[in-house]
């Protein structure tokens, strides 16, 4: 039942994507929805106590407007995570979070990453969970779809502007974010995910022993975490924990809560561009690119450990290491793809017991980071691939590209060239650094090359805002708290900024009639050298750190 | 300037209704409509509350069935566990999740497994290696993993026997009855559930 239970979660996630897609493209062009009669009157009440005036931006307006919301709702945050155990809401008695962990936990949530270097359980009090963890999950997601929205605006539109951001995140908000966290949640508590503002609770077990259950408002910053591809955990174990997680159904629903928005944003960029051709071609380039993944994924699982089989456990259920029974190995590697290509950075299986080359999928598809991706900025990434390839083909032939009926010409081929290069810049040159100091060795946990993948990993999800993590990895120190914060913080403004520009530049541009001589961008020729593309810039970039990581270690265990 | 107190004024009321109006109403609503789950499923045994059925729990009693490896014991622990030894260190560290997540080429690994090995077949005469399901021998991603696999549970049932002194015949049967299949038939593995499992069988101990 392997195979069907895969195709059917992939089947129902594709049946989704046209009508959430038409809703999505509601919501960002401000055209009229059923919900309409109380959704604006809620949305006009924001506006009027944030003083929001409902006037168009330019890019650098824009720009500003992300950034100062981004910062200030940042510092909040982090007061919130030095001041917890002062604050109202604190049943299990949490300490105040140390500064250079709330430093990182601040900008790994604003910055929709959800790396963790704390668990929940020791690390955060209720209000902790709800106003800094839940808010920052809303509001980062929020912040990345309203990018892609300008983003998309951009791309389509004839004027200078590309919308307002504070009017996209409220609509985002109101409209897209918090009635599917309303029901996801209902569903979960439902299923059995806790949602209570009790203390844990201690039971005397049956054989006379003592039980420490772990309980809170799991649940309503579960479905969030899902639907804004955020991906912390409310518990250490994650979507792994069966409060998180407890059922074949919860775990469905959390991977469709995490396909959902992305897949219908291209959908809905096809729908604003008033051409969907074009965005199923996009389209169906990352869905090729999951669609390698996968079976690479879940036929390294099912092949089980080899040495766990020389030592006579019988590996034909594959490697159950770090996975949970009722999931097993098909549950386990689909959820993996998914939240590594959706940049969630949740888990329901421990990724650094994950065999050599199931560890090296979930690498490669944040190493590439333009798989469906987070709330937008997949997307957004994908098109700055889709811009390079137009180039590239366009050098070939020797013919100024075009993309979308805009001329690129150096502007954009050179900030589009920063966007492409900080992601491998900011994950090798750290790794590097984490590999000469002592600070950096410590805390590798694995021996071998294992601990070179858990290093790599680290700064590539940090890098990619996934989140997920070889967590093995000693990070809660100075060390790897601070480099990451930098990380993650590089990881997601530097290519939102640089790639607002380059819309900006293009929008200006007049469109250029197609002609005999133009180069398709919407036919599957296209589709395949943009995976080229991608294929080849990753291996170009990343073949040397993953063949000294994970295919190392896969040699050195089939031996 | 103006955009400064604008993204100010937007941060906090977003904050409040995202962080505070919306999980309270979620727990008001849930804790109505749902509120056995909401609360952690807890389940009773004689009138009190012995553990919530969705946990693992560490079983050690030969007369019961034994869950998966855990990193974290399952937050089960005695009350000795809890007092600080003469480093000021406690054997219980407080509620926790996850696993050790050990790498596939950590010997550390192989240690474990081969030592729980020798130990399972030792306390389980007649099991062969080749038959022992590898989930039994694993840790579980969580550490609070409450299933093991049906067969995980049929290896076990010659041993409990002996220890409990009930028939094979009767735990076969209660092995089938919480034997839960796929989600529609589909979604999922099929399991059982130990915790459950166990407390029909304190219940024909009694």
């Amino acid at each position: 039942m392997d195979w069907p239970q895969i195709l059917a979660t992939l089947g129902i996630a594709m049946l989704l994507v046209i009508p959430t897609g038409k809703y999505i493209c509601r919501v960002i062009n401000g055209s009229k929805t059923c919900f309409d009669p109380v959704l604006d009157r809620i949305d006009g009440f924001i506006y009027k106590v944030s003083g929001i005036k409902q006037a168009e931006m330019d890019w650098k307006q824009y720009v500003i407007a992300l950034l100062l919301t981004n910062l200030v709702m940042t510092l909040l945050v982090y007061l919130v995570f030095r001041m917890q155990h002062l604050l109202f809401l604190n049943p299990n008695s949490i300490k105040a979070m140390e500064p250079s962990l709330a430093f990182n936990t601040a900008i790994s949530f604003i910055t929709n990453t959800n790396l963790q270097d704390y668990s929940g359980e020791w690390g955060l009090s209720y209000v902790s969970q709800m106003v800094a963890i839940t808010f920052l999950m809303f509001t980062s997601a929020a912040t990345g779809f309203a990018a892609a929205a300008a983003f998309i605006r951009g791309m389509v539109g004839k004027s200078k502007t590309l919308g307002n951001f504070f009017v996209d995140v409220t609509r985002l908000t109101t409209r897209i974010f918090m009635p599917l966290a309303i029901i996801v949640t209902l569903i979960l508590v439902w299923q059995g995910v806790p949602q209570t503002l009790a203390p844990n609770q201690t039971v005397t077990t049956i054989e006379g022993k003592l039980q420490d259950i772990p309980l809170g408002p799991v649940a309503s910053l579960v479905s969030i975490k899902h639907l804004g591809t955020n991906g912390g955990g409310f518990f250490g174990g994650n979507s792994a924990h069966p409060f998180e997680n407890p059922t074949p159904l919860t775990n469905l629903l959390q991977i469709l809560s995490m396909l959902l928005l992305p897949t219908s944003l291209v959908y809905a960029f096809g729908l604003m561009l008033n051409d969907k051709k074009q965005a199923w071609t996009i389209f169906a380039a990352m869905a090729l690119l999951l669609a390698m993944a996968l079976p690479a994924c879940y036929f390294a699982e099912k092949m089980g450990n080899p040495l766990l089989a020389k030592s006579g456990l019988s590996q034909t259920m594959g490697n159950m290491e770090g996975k949970e029974v009722r999931f097993g190995i098909a549950e386990s590697a689909l959820f993996t793809t998914v939240t590594t290509a959706c940049t969630t950075g949740s888990v329901n299986n421990m990724h650094d017991s994950l065999t050599p080359l199931g560890g090296l999928t979930a690498l490669w598809q944040m190493m590439i980071n333009v798989v469906f991706g987070g709330k937008g900025v997949g997307f957004m990434n994908m098109m700055m691939y889709a811009i390079l390839t137009v180039f590239l083909c366009g050098l070939m032939v020797g013919r100024t590209p075009e993309f979308l009926g805009k001329k690129i010409e150096g502007r954009e081929i050179k900030l589009i060239a920063i966007a492409i290069l900080v992601h491998p810049f900011v994950i090798l040159i750290s790794s590097m650094i984490a590999l000469l100091t002592p600070a950096g060795l410590a805390g590798i946990s694995n021996p071998g090359f294992h601990g070179l993948s858990q290093v790599i990993y680290q700064f590539t999800s940090a890098a990619a805002n996934n989140g997920s993590g070889f967590e093995g990895l000693a990070d809660n120190t100075a060390f790897w708290n601070i480099s990451a914060g930098l990380v993650m913080f590089s990881g997601r403004y530097i290519s939102i900024i640089a790639l607002l520009a380059v819309v900006s530049s293009l929008a200006v541009k007049k469109a250029v009639p197609v002609s005999i001589g133009t180069f398709r961008t919407d036919n599957p020729l296209f589709m395949g050298v943009l995976c080229a593309v991608v294929i080849i810039i990753g291996a170009l970039t990343f073949f040397p750190a993953i063949a000294l990581g994970p295919i190392a270690e896969h040699l050195t265990l089939w031996r | 300037m103006k955009t400064f107190f604008r993204a100010l004024r937007l941060s906090l009321i977003l904050l409040v209704s995202c962080g505070l109006l919306y999980p309270l109403a979620m727990t008001g609503v849930s804790q109505v409509i749902f509120p056995r789950q909401a609360g952690g499923s807890i389940v009773g045994y004689q009138g009190k509350p012995v553990g919530s059925e969705l946990l693992g729990q560490k079983f050690t009693d030969m007369r019961f069935f034994h869950g998966r490896v855990s990193a974290v014991n399952y937050n089960t622990y005695a009350k000795e566990d809890t007092v600080p030894d003469k480093d000021g260190k406690t054997a219980y560290g407080g509620v926790a999740s996850g696993s050790a997540n050990l790498a596939p080429s950590n010997p550390a690994l192989m240690e474990r497994v081969q030592q729980d090995l020798a130990e399972f077949l030792q306390t389980h005469p007649g099991v062969k290696k080749a038959e022992i399901p590898a989930d039994l021998l694993t840790s579980s991603g969580s550490g609070l993993d409450p299933h093991i696999s049906p067969e995980a549970a049929r290896i076990q049932i010659p041993a409990v026997s002996r220890a409990s002194g009930i028939s094979t015949a009767k735990l076969e049967k209660l092995v089938s009855k919480h034997t839960k299949g796929r989600y529609l038939g589909i979604f999922g593995e099929p399991n059982v559930n130990v915790l459950k499992l166990n407390l029909e069988i304190a219940e024909l101990l009694k």
